[in-house]
């Protein structure tokens, strides 16, 4: 009887073709999709046990309508100026030179019926039930946008460079961690010179 | 004889295949690494505006999402016209949004309870009243850092 050499070799001629089908089934249903947004965070619902005093000059009131028009500061103001006027209200840094709440880095007007310095500026935000939600993402874009140009400004006269750049450099999570320390700090250092006050209010009538 | 003989001319040496399925294969894995699948089938047109101060989501596994527009073509008759939320993939009333959330966070893992994003995708045509209960409901189940999900472009194409 003849005996079989070892086993016989399975015939691998139809894997291409096998490999071929599950590469179309991946192709047809991948959706390379990187979601990307603004991030925001919501006040918490229980009010804060002492109520706290805000002087009015501190608050920058930002109100939209429901057919998308801005009134701010009690004015009727264009979009495309939102952005220089919350720049400067936040930028203004009143408060009277050699008092405790003086902001040396501040190069705004220093007017002292505006905001006193950056820490304690508050923009308010409203908005009408009606508002089209695109025209509350423009507003949002443009205020966050205020913010970050300041802090790109003080980060690049501290550390010569963007600070958004540090910030996505920061959370990305291919940074390695000795990186992410270094920018951590530098991150934190920039984000209390112009912390991003940005109250949204509750639902009112306009 | 030449020791060097001429070969027949008129017949091709074949192209080895033998490597074709490796090709694949590394193609396969590259598109089975990146795949994401859907998990939910939109119900509401979704749109999204555009932003450029974004930042991009980068862990998936911490992340919420709730859609909301005006549904579909195909589910206005039954619906009609008004903008809904959608949570997975059915139509939701707004009350539902908390207990959705908090069973959400329930599914992940203990250590990531406390860092999750929601992220609202949002028509830009629908109006803020939605929104502004969606946020209402977070806020009441404590789920406060949200992320307005955009496209990235100028703003100001949103107001066109």
């Amino acid at each position: 009887m003849p005996r079989r050499k070892g086993a016989p070799e399975v015939n691998a001629g139809s894997m291409a073709d096998i490999a071929f089908l599950l590469l179309i089934f991946f192709l047809v249903t991948t959706t390379i999709e990187t979601d990307a947004g603004l991030d925001r965070m919501l006040p918490p619902i229980e009010p804060p046990e002492t109520d706290v005093v805000i002087k009015q000059k501190n608050i920058f009131t930002v109100s939209i309508n429901k057919s998308g028009q801005l009134l701010v500061e009690e004015e009727l103001m264009n979009l495309d100026d939102l952005r220089n006027a919350a720049i400067a209200f936040l930028d203004n840094g009143g408060a009277a030179a050699g008092s405790p709440e003086y902001c040396n880095y501040c190069q705004g007007k220093r007017d002292a019926s505006s905001s006193d310095n950056p820490q304690k500026a508050i923009i308010s935000l409203k908005n009408d039930r009606e508002t089209a939600y695109k025209t509350y993402i423009t507003v949002q874009n443009e205020l966050v946008g205020a913010y970050n140009d300041l802090r790109n400004r003080e980060a690049r006269r501290l550390y010569n460079r963007d600070f958004t750049e540090m910030e996505s450099e920061y959370l990305n999570p291919e940074t390695p961690s000795s990186v992410r320390d270094e920018l951590k700090e530098k991150v934190k250092r920039i984000q209390e010179l112009f912390p991003q006050k940005l109250s949204e209010a509750e639902t009112s009538k306009i | 004889m030449s020791k060097f003989a001429k070969k027949k001319d008129g017949d091709l040496p074949a192209v080895s295949t033998a490597s074709l399925p490796d090709i694949v294969f590394m193609l396969l894995f590259f598109f089975m690494t990146v795949t994401t699948m859907k998990d939910s089938s939109l119900l509401v047109e979704n749109v999204l505006p555009n932003a450029d101060q974004i930042k991009k989501l980068e862990k998936k596994d911490r992340v919420i999402y709730i859609y909301a527009g005006k549904p579909t073509q195909e589910y206005t008759k039954t619906f009609g016209e008004e903008p809904k939320i959608q949570l997975n993939d059915k139509f939701a009333n707004v009350s539902e949004v908390g207990t959705y959330v908090l069973a959400e966070r329930a599914t992940k893992p203990q250590e990531l309870q406390n860092v999750l994003t929601t992220a609202l995708k949002v028509d830009k045509n629908a109006s803020m009243g939605i929104v502004m209960d969606i946020k209402q409901e977070l806020r009441k189940v404590n789920a406060l850092k949200v992320n307005y999900t955009t496209y990235e472009g100028n703003a100001f194409n949103n107001i066109q």
